[in-house]
């Protein structure tokens, strides 16, 4: 019976590396490399790592579409690989070693957080593979070497939006923050907001953190003390998760001023979560799906026929992101990893949120939009150039 | 002062649904001497269980509240039953390692097994309001308030601590369960079914995570993933062992120690947060280490 057994499975082994070969004969004409992606698909962020695989995929198909690139003479097309990082660094950091040494992958779009793209950059640094990310808005993501780069604005300029935002047309002279300290995005995020909002003559009267917002969901302690220092204006950097409890926890126990954030509120489950302790509220993002340009409108539309949803700021990104990097690769006409990083540095590409053109620390330099919850809808307010 | 006050309210609340979870370690850990890491689970499980429950239970009885947390009191205890009689019973008279290295793989089975899309997925959940949250400003010029879901969360587990005091103390099968967390063998020479008592612990203390995992959904109005027991759980945990693990008005004590200094602790510097909180539990363990109301067994040789 075993041997029975042993010889079937040979054979059935034979069998499979013969498909195999059949497979790998590839007409000379034509080529696929692989393209990866570190997006959060489980986990408190998971709409976001959706987003940002959704909107990379619908940048890869295009591409293809329209007849891919020329490598050396032979058409290339790009097969995508998306791997999820359930929101940590450590397996954002595997999610790269896979896909560089087994896909052999000539560029990553990812990861979505900053400090997944921190653990992931240094990886694709060594190994030389240029890396986008659509979403990580710490500054130190770039800075780990000139194989990183960025499709949206970083922290400091997000923070100092929202500051201005605040001291200009809320017309407050107090606030509070309020932030997750186990992470690079919300601090970095706080550290900016308040250090605008004091250059402009405001007072951060309370600057209260809290320890990993997927382990902490009781935020009256902290409210209880930024309630007794009477800010005016409440800044919460955090996620939506965080956001949505802490606005909720804040007006049951009276707290009802203005509050404020930044990208990491995009998402439907704000309201969700939130509901009526969300309304009113205002937040810097990367692209409003309400932008009157009708090539956004245009996005739009294949966006929501493709997955039955409106795209968020991080499906738009991850787009320009995946955009981005094929128009480099279609220029460069290589697929080697320093061809394709010189030929982003030096590009200017027009995409869903803003016009990209990358300074000295491959960080684009391009506009802000201010949006607010009403009726529970996110609503266009107003577009903030750097 | 107002402000000290507020804090000490805050930490009550928390408190309350530590001391919820808490009661099932201790009471498990009474009887069987085993550390049930599978609690803080069966914790998550109980929230879920409001969250698919509510919406037909407030169409069956009109309410949800009181319905839903007895139906998941009842789900979460026959889980409870259903794991001693799978994992741990097969495994009672091998090395207690053994076990407790079980209950680490029960704990991970259902984390993940829960996570999987077609169980409870693994993305935010918003929790059914069951009650409608309202603030009530306490009179003075201390500007207190206390809202009625804080009321709702001490006056719930206050009122099953109560029965499960008058449970333990008064009825027959308690009677048989404090004695055969005294002595096992004797208990059982003395007539005492050993397995009825320890499956009657494995009904009750997960029923009471079951209610805990009710109101912390009332209470934060949302599911974040089916990890979510893993923090709570943890807390709990070091309430039972604060309070003397095996010993139940121990980990009630434990609890709201444990909340009201990890409130206090985050007012002072909410940078530091919970590290001062576990601080102070370590220099309690350091003076009693047996815990606060634990009884120091020397080792018999």
């Amino acid at each position: 019976m075993r041997r029975l057994l042993a010889i079937i499975l040979v054979c059935a082994l034979i069998a499979g590396v013969g498909v195999g070969c059949k497979k790998a004969e590839v007409k000379p004409t034509d080529q696929v490399v692989n393209l990866g992606a570190i997006s959060c698909m489980t986990g408190g962020s998971a709409t976001f790592g959706t987003s940002n695989k959704n909107g990379a995929t619908m940048a890869v198909e295009e591409f293809n579409a329209a007849g891919g690139a020329m490598v050396g003479g032979v058409k290339t097309t790009v097969n995508f690989i998306n791997e999820d990082d359930a929101g940590s660094p450590e397996v954002g950091a595997s999610a790269a070693h896979k896909l560089i040494d087994n896909d052999k992958v000539i560029g990553i779009i990812g990861a979505v957080m900053s400090k997944v793209s921190l653990a992931v950059a240094p990886i694709a640094q060594a190994a030389g593979v240029p890396e986008i990310s659509g979403t990580s808005t710490n500054e130190k993501v770039t800075l780990v070497g000139d194989y990183i780069f960025r499709a949206c604005f970083i922290d400091s300029f997000q923070g100092t939006v929202m500051a201005n935002y605040a001291y200009n047309t809320l017309k407050v002279k107090t606030a509070a923050c309020l932030f997750d300290n186990g992470n690079d995005y919300p601090k970095g995020l706080a550290e900016s907001f308040k250090a605008g909002f004091e250059k402009l003559g405001g007072k951060v009267v309370a600057y209260e953190a809290f320890t990993d917002e997927d382990k902490t969901v009781d935020f009256k302690a902290q409210l209880t003390k930024i309630k007794a220092a009477k800010p005016e204006f409440l800044y919460l950097s955090g996620y939506y998760g965080s956001t949505a409890l802490i606005l909720k926890q804040a007006r049951g126990m009276g707290l009802n001023i203005p509050a404020g954030g930044g990208d990491g509120w995009d998402s439907p489950d704000l309201v969700k979560i939130g509901g009526a302790a969300v309304e009113g509220s205002v937040f810097s993002n990367h692209f409003s799906k309400d932008d009157p340009s009708p090539k956004v409108q245009a996005f739009v539309t294949a966006y929501t026929t493709k997955y039955g949803a409106a795209p968020d700021a991080f499906a738009a990104l991850a787009y320009d992101a995946a955009g981005l990097f094929l128009d480099a690769f279609k220029t460069a006409g290589s697929i080697k990893g320093s061809d394709i990083r010189d030929a982003m540095k030096n590009t200017t590409f027009s995409g869903m949120a803003g016009a990209y053109k990358f300074d000295e620390n491959r960080d684009p330099i391009k506009s802000a939009v201010i949006l607010q919850i009403k009726n529970g809808q996110q609503k266009y307010l107003t577009t903030v150039n750097p | 002062m107002g402000q000290f006050l507020q804090q000490l309210i805050n930490g009550i609340q928390i408190g309350s649904i530590y001391a919820l979870i808490a009661l099932g370690y201790t009471m498990v850990y009474g009887i069987v001497r085993l550390i049930n890491f599978a609690h803080a689970d069966i914790f998550m499980v109980g929230a879920y269980m409001g969250f698919f429950l509510a919406p037909v239970m407030a169409k069956i009885f009109g309410g949800a509240f009181i319905p839903t947390i007895i139906a998941a009191m009842l789900i979460t205890g026959l889980l409870g039953f259903v794991m001693e009689k799978l994992a741990y019973r097969p495994l009672r008279y091998k090395s207690r390692l053994s076990a407790l290295i079980t209950a680490l793989g029960v704990s991970i089975f259902l984390e993940n097994f829960c996570a999987m899309p077609f169980v409870f997925g693994p993305t935010f959940r918003k929790f059914p309001d069951l009650i409608v949250a309202k603030n009530i400003p306490i009179p003075g010029n201390l500007g207190l308030s206390i809202s009625n879901v804080l009321l709702l969360d001490v006056g719930v587990s206050v009122f099953l601590m109560i029965l499960l005091f008058w449970f333990v103390n008064k009825t027959l099968i308690g009677k048989q369960m404090r004695a055969v967390a005294f002595d096992k063998p004797t208990a059982s020479l003395m007539g005492i079914n050993i397995d009825v008592v320890i499956s009657t612990a494995f009904i009750v203390g997960p029923a009471l995570a079951g209610a805990g995992g009710i109101l912390y959904g009332t209470t934060y109005g949302m599911l974040a993933s089916p990890f979510l027991g893993i923090w709570p759980g943890l807390k709990a945990f070091i309430a039972a062992v604060l309070g003397g693990i095996g010993n139940i008005p121990g980990a009630v004590l434990g609890a709201y120690i444990m909340g009201i200094s990890e409130a206090f602790a985050t007012s002072v510097n909410s940078n530091l947060g919970y590290g001062i909180a576990f601080a102070i539990l370590i220099g309690i363990l350091l003076i009693r280490p047996s815990g606060l109301l634990g009884k120091f067994v020397p080792e018999k040789v």
